[in-house]
């Protein structure tokens, strides 16, 4: 038996939830983002923003230089937004639809009261909307504010006004731009001064309705002397249809704050044939704006057909630091352009990137980063590690570091390095009694490991599991 | 124990095995001698099955459940779940595995096979102990990677410690020998004796005599292109050791 046999994972969260959902007509023009901001009763300022953010976007063309081959998405045949009708109005979680609580507990992610895993808030999101978020009440007598972008908007207007769009300005890029004017749901974050969060907050991104994209959005704000521990975890139904997911997430750290965002990231990513799956394109940005501030990413990039993200730290405070951790695994047509950019701006900033990327079958796997030293960063370091690591002869991988320093007491250091799983390791495994399937997914976690490790504990469990499921037989 | 008739085998086009006749009963040590290129790398992976090589005729038996199997069909892992070990000469390194999770895991796999229960962390920690302290190894050779940045002589080590911790039925062992210190090969020899029993058997692959001053085989075989030319007790090795082999190669 070949390696090649077992690496067809299935995909185990391709179901779709029959619910009743109010759609919007398909297509994009002023009207819809007219409608989507009247639909969530939005501050005549942020409709504004919307507007200006679409007649922007209007004006671009989608980024062509990423090592991504597809065809050119039709952006008039999308709906952009879809959300489960509400029953009735919702007092708390236990009235969500339990149709809804049970596509989310089929997912892992119980949201009721007496099942709800403790020691961590979840928020889900299903398609546009969010529809419920735990421990809501226990944070906020700590101060903590967790819930839906939808919601800060309405109750802490100020807070989303003074940092909404500060880190990823809406001219950023054609996928920002799209996302500043139709964003439906996401979550919001605020961790106030002096508190270090003590339960990880989360959220729990489900795509369900059909040619519907997801625009999510997510903030979150560190305030002084704060701490918080965040995880991502998404999937969507198995379709043979393209979608479109286009979020974008802002994290602002204050002096000494620190923020952990951690991703799980199990899209649907199409059949072997490579039909269908979603393509993910995501700006994520972090600012270290406060002084010793610090920022850190860590992503397990396994479903989606395209994968663009490059989720970014912007070191202005002095002495902070940003933190990139990235496995980024393609099987099948999957194909990934993802990497990350460290603008070190103040003194004594530091960055370290890990990076490690496995492609399998035909896929094709790009890291692609930036550490970039302003003038003004004096005794900037920065470490990057760029790992590849090829199972089969068909896919292919490449890395595009770019360096560019503009001070020269910078230490900036690059190691890049690509292997392949080879007969021999896995005859040696095999020669102790793991059969192949076991064989591949060790030699693929402990190529890993550095990742997994920066990961929350459950979080590495499920990650470790997730890189098995991907690369196991289908046939089992 | 295992019994092997008429093996034929090839890698890349090429013949090494021409007709292995070998029978091995339980509780006995057999020694593969020979010159470089006779075969006997080739015999060792050929019977833990590796995939590289292609067996064109002959057969494999092995004892499972006291009736003689053939395991040419089986893959390389259902071997070892039956029983069969193979000590590398090369042993591989496999980067950011903890090595005392992958031997856990190891032998909770082959234990589940073979209706035995596996071991939580803690009761394998405790399991360990003895075995560790037999092979003079520290406790901090567990938490580094399979391997990885070893020495060829702590690599040799750890597949000795492998081999007791799976304790098989038949281990084979592929030059373990081979660039080990006599301090090194006492070990390696203590760590085959502990193994030693009327009911499991050793095949030892060697170049040289010096292991077999520290392990007393039942049997000595020399191979010489592709096939076994002469068999013999332990004095044959001395005789091997004094004339070399040109006088059996004709």
């Amino acid at each position: 038996m070949s390696t090649k046999d077992y690496l067809d994972g299935e995909y185990k969260y391709g179901f779709y939830t029959d619910i009743e959902t109010e759609d919007f007509p398909k297509g994009i023009n002023e009207d819809i983002v007219r409608l989507i901001s009247k639909k969530k009763n939005e501050p005549q300022w942020l409709l504004d923003y919307r507007l200006k953010a679409f007649k922007y976007w209007l004006t671009l063309t989608p980024p062509s230089w990423a090592h991504l081959n597809f065809p050119d998405i039709d952006f008039q045949n999308i709906y952009y937004h879809a959300a489960p009708k509400p029953k009735q109005k919702l007092e708390s979680i236990d009235d969500v639809d339990p149709e809804l609580i049970a596509t989310f507990e089929k997912l892992g992610i119980p949201l009721t009261e007496q099942k709800r895993i403790s020691g961590v808030a979840v928020d889900a999101v299903f398609d546009s909307v969010s529809v419920g978020t735990t421990h809501q009440k226990e944070l906020e007598e700590i101060g903590v504010i967790f819930c839906s972008i939808s919601e800060a908007i309405e109750k802490y207007p100020e807070l989303i006004k003074k940092y909404l769009g500060t880190v990823v300005p809406h001219t950023d890029n054609f996928y920002a731009a799209l996302n500043s004017a139709v964003f439906s749901d996401g979550s919001f974050v605020y961790i106030p001064k002096g508190v270090k969060c003590p339960i990880d907050l989360s959220t729990y991104f489900r795509i369900n309705a059909k040619e519907t994209g997801q625009f999510e959005r997510t903030l979150v704000v560190a305030d002084v002397d704060s701490y918080v521990n965040y995880l991502e975890g998404c999937t969507a139904p198995e379709r043979p249809e393209n979608q479109l997911h286009a979020a974008i997430v802002e994290l602002i750290a204050l002096d000494n704050a620190e923020i952990k965002y951690s991703t799980v990231q199990n899209w649907y990513a199409g059949n072997k044939e490579g039909k269908g799956g979603i393509y993910n394109f995501v700006t994520k940005r972090g600012n270290c704006e406060g002084i010793n501030s610090k920022i850190s990413w860590t992503q397990v990039e396994a479903g989606s057909a395209i994968t663009w993200k490059y989720p970014s730290c912007i070191l202005k405070g002095d002495n902070s630091q940003g933190k990139f951790f990235s496995v980024a695994l393609t099987n099948n047509h999957m194909q990934a352009d993802t990497g990350t950019k460290m603008i070190h701006i103040g003194k004594n900033t530091k960055s370290t990137i890990i990076s490690k990327g496995i492609s399998a079958d035909k896929s094709s796997n790009v890291y692609r980063g930036l550490v970039k030293i302003n003038p003004s960063a004096t005794n900037a370091r920065n470490y990057s590690q760029c790992d590849s690591m090829l199972v089969g002869d068909q896919c292919g991988a490449n890395t595009y570091p770019y360096i560019d320093v503009k001070n020269d007491t910078a230490t900036v250091e690059h190691e890049a390095t690509t292997s392949k799983i080879n007969e021999d390791q896995l005859f040696y495994l095999q020669s102790r009694g793991l059969d192949m399937e076991k064989c591949i997914s060790i030699i693929v976690s402990g190529f890993c490991s550095d990742v997994f490790k920066e990961l929350p504990l459950e979080f590495s469990v499920e990650a470790v599991k997730l890189i098995e499921m991907k690369l196991e037989n289908s046939v089992g | 124990m295992i019994e092997i008739k008429n093996l034929h085998a090839k890698v890349e086009g090429n013949e090494i095995l021409k007709g292995i006749e070998l029978t091995i009963n339980p509780g006995e040590i057999h020694a593969i001698m020979g010159p470089n290129g006779s075969g006997k790398s080739t015999l060792a992976k050929v019977i833990a099955g590796h995939p590289s090589y292609e067996v064109t005729a002959g057969e494999i038996n092995f004892d499972i459940n006291g009736k003689m199997v053939s395991i040419l069909e089986q893959e390389p892992y259902e071997r070892a779940k039956e029983g069969i070990f193979l000590g590398f000469q090369y042993p591989i390194e496999i980067p950011g595995v903890n090595n005392v999770g992958f031997l856990r895991e190891a032998f909770n796999s082959i234990c589940t096979h073979q209706g035995a229960k596996g071991m939580d962390q803690k009761e394998f920690k405790e399991f360990l102990k003895p075995k560790l302290e037999l092979l003079e190894i520290d406790d901090s050779f567990l938490d580094r990677s399979v391997n990885e940045g070893f020495s060829g002589g702590e690599k040799k080590k750890n597949e000795i410690l492998q081999m007791v911790v799976l304790n098989p039925k038949l281990s084979i062992l592929d030059e373990t020998d081979s660039g080990l210190d006599s301090d090194a090969l006492k070990i390696v020899a203590k760590g085959v004796n502990s193994l030693k029993s009327k009911y499991t058997s050793t095949i030892l692959v060697t170049h040289y005599q010096r292991l077999l001053n520290y392990i007393q085989p039942d049997f000595i075989h020399v191979l010489h292109d592709g096939k076994i030319i002469k068999s013999g007790g332990k004095e044959l090795a001395l005789e091997l050791e004094a004339k070399g082999y040109d006088w059996l190669i004709k």
